[in-house]
C-alpha cells in the first residue's frame, strides 16, 4: 500500500548522545537507527562518536567497534565481513548497500545508518526478511528437470554457463528488494527484482526443464509486471549486478513465447 | 491478528498467468504513436490561424481524417493501458481499485468516442 508517511508510532525521534573517549583523535559521528519493540517507544536515532584512528576501514568495522566498545545493546546482522553473506545489508548514507564493502571515507559528513527501507522492523537495524525469503521458495530456486540424471554431471557448454554470469553472483542481501519502489508500495504481489533476478537465473540455466511452468508462474500484473523500469535495484546493488535487466529478459521470453 | 504463513502470502492467489498481453499492447500502441504523434503536431503548426472552413476542409479529406481517428483510437487506447498501471500502483482496497478503474475506463471511453464523433461530423457537415 502506498504510504508517503510514517505511521505515528514508527517516526523516529532524536536519541542518545554517546561521546567519544578521551583521547579520541579523529572523530565521526555515526547516527544510527535504534528500535526496541519491547519497549513500547518510538524508534530513535542515536549518535555515537567513534574515533576512526582506532577503527578498521568499513562501515561495519564501525558498526562491530561501537557494539565492542561503546554500546553492546545495537543489534545488527552482519557475518562474512567480505561481501559474500549479504548479512549486513543497511540504508547507509542513504543508499541500501552492505555495511562490509561500504568505506568509511566515502560517507561525507555523518554516517547515517537505518534498517532496509520498508520492511517490518524486528529490532534496530534487523529486518523481517520472511515474506522476501518466501517469495524466493515460491519461485523454486533450484533445478527441475525430468530427464534422468546422468551418470556423472548434468553438462553445460561453456557459453550455456556464460548465461548465468551476472546472476548466480547474487547473494540474495535485498538491498535491490527494499530499493524499489515498486515493491514498498504492492510488496505483497509484486516479487520484486532480487526474487526476479533468482527466477530468470534459473529461466537461463540450461540445464533446467521447467522454464515454461516457471514463467507461467510469473505472467502476472503484479508478480512480474509491477517493475516499471525505475532502476533503483540496478544502481544500488552492491554486487555491481543488474536485476532490471534480468526482469526485462523475463518480460522479453514471455513476449517471445506468445509470438 | 493473520496467522498465515509468510508463503501462503507470498503464494497469494496464485499466478494469473496472463499480463504479458496488457504489457505488449502498450509497447506497441507507444510505437504506432511516434508517427501518428509527429504527424498530428506538423499537422497543428500548418493549420496554425487557421479559420474553421479551412479546419473543416482538411479534416474532410480521406487522409487527414483517417490519421485524426487512428490517432484518436490508439491515442485513448494507450492512455487507458497506462492509467490502468498507475491505478493498480497507487490505489490499494478492491473496492476502491475497482470503482476507479471502471471510472477512468468509462472516462477514457466516452472522450474517445466523443472524438470519433467530431471528426465524422465537422468532415461531413463541413
Amino acid at each position: 500500500m502506498v504510504e508517503f508517511t510514517l505511521p505515528a508510532n514508527s517516526k523516529p525521534r532524536e536519541g542518545k548522545r554517546w561521546p567519544a573517549p578521551a583521547g579520541a583523535t579523529k572523530i565521526r559521528n555515526f547516527k544510527i537507527y535504534r528500535y526496541d519493540p519491547e519497549s513500547g517507544e518510538n524508534p530513535r536515532i542515536d549518535t555515537y562518536a567513534v574515533d576512526l584512528a582506532t577503527c578498521g576501514p568499513m562501515v561495519l568495522d564501525g558498526l562491530i567497534k561501537i557494539k565492542n566498545e561503546i554500546d553492546s545493546t545495537l543489534t545488527f546482522r552482519r557475518s562474512c565481513r567480505e561481501g559474500v553473506c549479504g548479512s549486513c545489508a543497511f540504508n547507509i548514507d542513504g543508499v541500501n548497500t552492505l555495511a562490509c564493502i561500504k568505506a568509511i571515507e566515502d560517507i561525507k559528513g555523518d554516517i547515517k545508518i537505518y534498517p532496509l527501507p520498508h520492511l517490518p522492523v524486528v529490532k534496530d537495524l534487523v529486518p523481517d526478511l520472511s515474506v522476501p525469503y518466501a517469495q524466493y521458495r515460491l519461485i523454486m530456486p533450484w533445478l527441475q528437470a525430468d530427464t534422468a540424471p546422468p551418470a556423472g554431471e548434468r553438462l553445460q557448454s561453456p557459453k550455456e554457463r556464460e548465461r548465468l554470469d551476472g546472476l548466480w553472483e547474487c547473494i540474495l542481501c535485498f538491498c535491490c528488494q527494499t530499493s524499489c519502489p515498486s515493491y514498498w508500495w504492492n510488496g505483497d504481489r509484486y516479487l520484486g527484482p532480487a526474487v526476479l533476478l533468482q527466477a530468470y537465473r534459473w529461466i537461463a540455466d540450461s540445464r533446467d526443464e521447467a522454464t515454461g511452468e516457471r514463467l507461467d508462474q510469473l505472467n502476472d500484473p503484479f508478480r512480474v509486471f509491477r517493475c516499471h523500469t525505475i532502476m533503483n535495484c540496478t544502481a544500488t546493488c552492491p554486487k555491481h549486478l543488474n536485476p532490471g535487466k534480468a526482469v526485462a529478459e523475463i518480460k522479453s521470453l514471455l513476449a517471445k513465447r506468445m509470438m | 491478528m493473520e496467522l498465515r504463513s509468510s508463503l501462503g502470502r507470498a503464494r497469494g492467489l496464485g499466478s494469473a498467468k496472463e499480463g504479458i498481453g496488457h504489457w505488449w499492447a502498450q509497447r506497441v500502441t507507444a510505437i504506432a504513436l511516434v508517427p501518428l504523434a509527429i504527424w498530428f503536431v506538423l499537422a497543428a503548426i500548418s493549420l496554425l490561424g487557421a479559420d474553421y472552413a479551412t479546419f473543416a476542409a482538411w479534416i474532410g479529406t480521406f487522409g487527414n481524417a483517417l490519421l485524426m481517428a487512428l490517432l484518436v483510437i490508439v491515442l485513448f487506447y494507450h492512455a487507458h493501458l497506462g492509467m490502468q498501471v498507475v491505478i493498480e500502483d497507487y490505489v490499494s482496497g478492491h473496492a476502491a481499485l475497482i470503482t476507479t478503474l471502471l471510472i477512468v475506463r468509462f472516462a477514457l471511453f466516452a472522450l474517445a468516442v466523443s472524438c470519433l464523433l467530431a471528426i465524422v461530423l465537422v468532415a461531413l457537415k463541413g
